[in-house]
């Protein structure tokens, strides 16, 4: 097993934009998050798994300013910070696209990456940020045939772009997504790695929650995996097996997963042994 | 497929997207877009002819020249307060106290201008500063206490139409004299001639050179654009229209300024809702306000100058219903004020539903209204008869908003 428990993992380098030591948090008398470690670098793509309950939209929070952590220290880009609030967030350079998007299905996909930050907003520029939208979505391949009508036309993979591409245009430096794939399609969710990967490319920092073992192989460098409010776990992403994250993220490797993988042997294409 | 020389335009450049181009294309994305619930002004144009057919071949002064001049003056009140009531449905409110607002006012600028003496400039100022006030008192109560609008201004209604009669007193009417300025402006001041025609052409070049500046940033961002036919053919078409409509109003007594200060005020707002961050914010905390509040605006102010503006305008069209009148009484805003400027509001297009709707609603809404009123005058029927045809044209309204609302949503342009 790779799992490093220690607060080294990985040897932080010098590239490392965020990182997070000792973090607690705690909702009355429930641990949500208990001395959590985290660090992202540019240009990596680190996945936060774990069960329901993990506290992983927890951790998403505290990074989008929305809960502040009890204790512990963040440093970003080598200076300890203090996240108060979701603006104090996007202005150190982290965005977060929650799960639920949060667009406007009424107004158009200009008006949706403009809202709140509009060019000239006594008389606004139309032109200046329909062509700035357009550049933005080309740079990140988007798929969007026209940016004049209104969201609710728009497919869920097309949304999520639209959402990811909001987040872009405050030229952030960490990204945070909070199960960017969880409500798409085959198809839309290949759209969307593809996506995280030019992001990546781009040399941000990704942070992507995900409860689909597939998507966080195919696209993450690290993978971090939360139990109960800590952490439990470090995987280089090209080495783990399935069933090392199965263990990790459930807490033994004798659980309910494996018992009903073992019963239902036969109709399991993976690549493990199959048991009798 | 016709063959092109120039790149396509960088937003006409996805294979995907229908080509639509000229007088035929437009035409065909205009019965798509009707087809899948963007009907937009639609109905009310189509409304308002069968309206004006019926009524003009009931009783053929309907049309006249002298019933026209009267109706447009009629029509300006009920029209500047459902201004106001467009503001508050796009933010998917509603305000139900406009009619004792506008009351109330009339009330102030009456009694302080003819029993105390007071400057009628200053009466209006300090009128439309206690309709600011009742506005922002919505807003906080909907922001910072969690009353539902619907609650809070109906409380509203009852309250300021108790102070509206605690006003006037013992009394319960004054009279504005005819020769004040307000009374003057309301009932006997009339464009010139030459000038309502030159007002026409002022228009239609004001909106050309809008399409036009709006037509060159574009091209020269390498995005599509109308093309220059279309928008001399528009302009033209517009002062064809408004100039012949003031040459059928100047037979009689003309187009009154009332008329055109409402017609102002409609261009201010409609200027406001969709040019301005604040118009767009209007829309998107009707949309969706969670989503407004976390992309940083401050979703509280918007409610509070949308209540705000509202207010502001009933108080506008309170002063202007009791100067046409030249009284300000027990019954002015009362009866059915209220439901005639919301009616207005929604026959023209606005959604109750939050998000959608444009000031010109407000206009095509009230001419609506306004007719039904006049043609049913003319025909001697009392106003049992106007209130359930106005009940029915306003119910026939709200179904043809719910289902163009459930169609957008089924071909997906909510």
């Amino acid at each position: 097993m790779t799992a490093v428990a220690s607060g080294a993992a990985a040897a932080p380098s010098t590239t490392t934009l965020l990182s997070l030591r000792g973090v607690n948090k705690s909702f009355g008398a429930v641990n949500a998050l208990t001395d959590i470690e985290l660090d992202v670098s540019a240009g990596e793509v680190v996945a936060l798994v774990g069960d329901n309950g993990a506290g992983k939209s927890t951790l998403v929070k505290v990074l989008a300013g929305v809960h502040q952590p009890d204790s512990g220290t963040v440093t970003f880009a080598g200076s300890t910070v203090a996240i108060n609030d979701p603006s104090a967030a996007i202005q150190l350079g982290i965005a977060t696209v929650f799960q639920d998007l949060a667009l406007c299905e009424n107004l158009d996909v200009v008006d949706n990456l403009f809202l709140g930050r509009e060019l000239n907003p006594w008389r606004l520029d139309e032109t200046a940020m329909e062509v700035q939208a357009w550049k933005l979505l080309q740079q990140l391949s988007a798929r969007i045939p026209t940016v004049r009508i209104p969201v609710a036309s728009l497919s869920g993979g097309q949304r999520q772009t639209v959402a990811i591409a909001r987040s872009l245009l405050g030229e952030p430096r960490v990204i945070v997504l909070d199960e960017p794939t969880a409500a798409l399609g085959v198809a839309q969710t290949a759209e969307v790695l593809d996506l995280i990967e030019r992001l990546k490319h781009r040399g941000l920092g990704v942070v992507m929650v995900s409860h689909n073992m597939e998507d966080v192989r195919a696209v993450a460098d690290r993978i971090v995996v939360l139990r109960l409010g800590r952490n439990n776990g470090e995987f280089d992403a090209r080495t783990v097996s399935t069933e090392q994250l199965v263990a990790a993220i459930t807490g033994a490797s004798d659980n309910a997963v494996t018992r009903r993988r073992d019963r239902a042997g036969t109709e399991d294409n993976d690549d493990e042994a199959e048991a009798p | 497929m016709t063959s092109t020389h120039t790149p396509p335009a960088l937003d006409r450049s996805d294979e995907r997207l229908r080509q639509d181009d000229g007088f035929g294309g437009a035409l065909r994305s205009f019965w798509r877009s009707v087809r899948a619930g963007d009907v937009g002004v639609l109905p009310v144009v189509v409304g308002l002819l069968v309206i004006c057919t019926i009524f003009q071949s009931l009783n053929p002064i309907f049309l006249s020249s002298a019933n026209l001049v009267n109706l447009t003056l009629d029509s300006c009140a009920v029209g500047i307060i459902s201004l106001g009531i467009v503001c508050v449905l796009l933010v998917g409110e509603i305000d139900l106290s406009v009619g004792s607002v506008s009351g109330l006012s009339g009330a102030i600028v009456g009694v302080l201008s003819v029993r105390h003496g007071w400057n009628w400039m200053l009466a209006v100022v300090l009128a439309c500063a206690v309709a600011l006030l009742i506005g922002l008192i919505y807003g906080i109560a909907l922001t910072r206490f969690g009353m539902p609008s619907f609650v809070a201004s109906l409380s509203g209604l009852l309250a300021f139409l108790g102070l509206q009669l605690a006003i006037l007193g013992d009394q319960g009417s004054v009279n504005l004299p005819f020769d004040s300025t307000l009374v003057q402006f309301a009932q006997v001041a009339f464009v010139p001639e030459w000038l309502s025609y030159l007002l026409a052409a002022l228009a239609g070049v004001g909106l050309f050179a809008s399409g036009y500046e709006r037509r060159q940033r574009r091209k020269k961002a390498n995005l599509s654009a109308q093309s220059l036919n279309y928008l001399v053919l528009r302009s033209v078409a517009l002062v064809a229209g408004l100039a012949a409509f003031a040459w059928y109003l100047n037979q009689e007594r003309g187009v009154g300024w009332m008329v055109v200060l409402f017609v102002g005020l409609v261009l201010v707002l409609n200027y406001g809702f969709t040019r301005t961050k604040w118009g767009l914010s209007l829309r998107a905390v009707g949309g969706n306000e969670e989503a407004t509040r976390r992309s940083g605006i401050n979703v509280r102010r918007i409610y509070l100058t949308a209540f705000a503006v509202c207010s502001f305008l009933a108080c506008v069209g309170g002063i202007l219903a009791a100067a046409r009148l030249a009284s300000a009484n027990l019954s002015s805003g009362t009866g059915d004020v209220n439901l005639n400027a919301i009616a207005a509001a929604v026959i023209g297009g606005t959604s109750l539903f939050g998000g959608r709707g444009s000031a010109f609603s407000a206009l095509l809404g009230t001419l609506v209204i306004a007719a039904i009123a006049s043609g049913l005058t003319l025909l001697n029927l009392d106003s049992s008869y106007r209130f359930i045809i106005t009940g029915l044209v306003l119910a026939v309204a709200v179904a043809i908003d719910s289902v163009a609302r459930k169609s957008r949503a089924s071909h997906g342009r909510a």
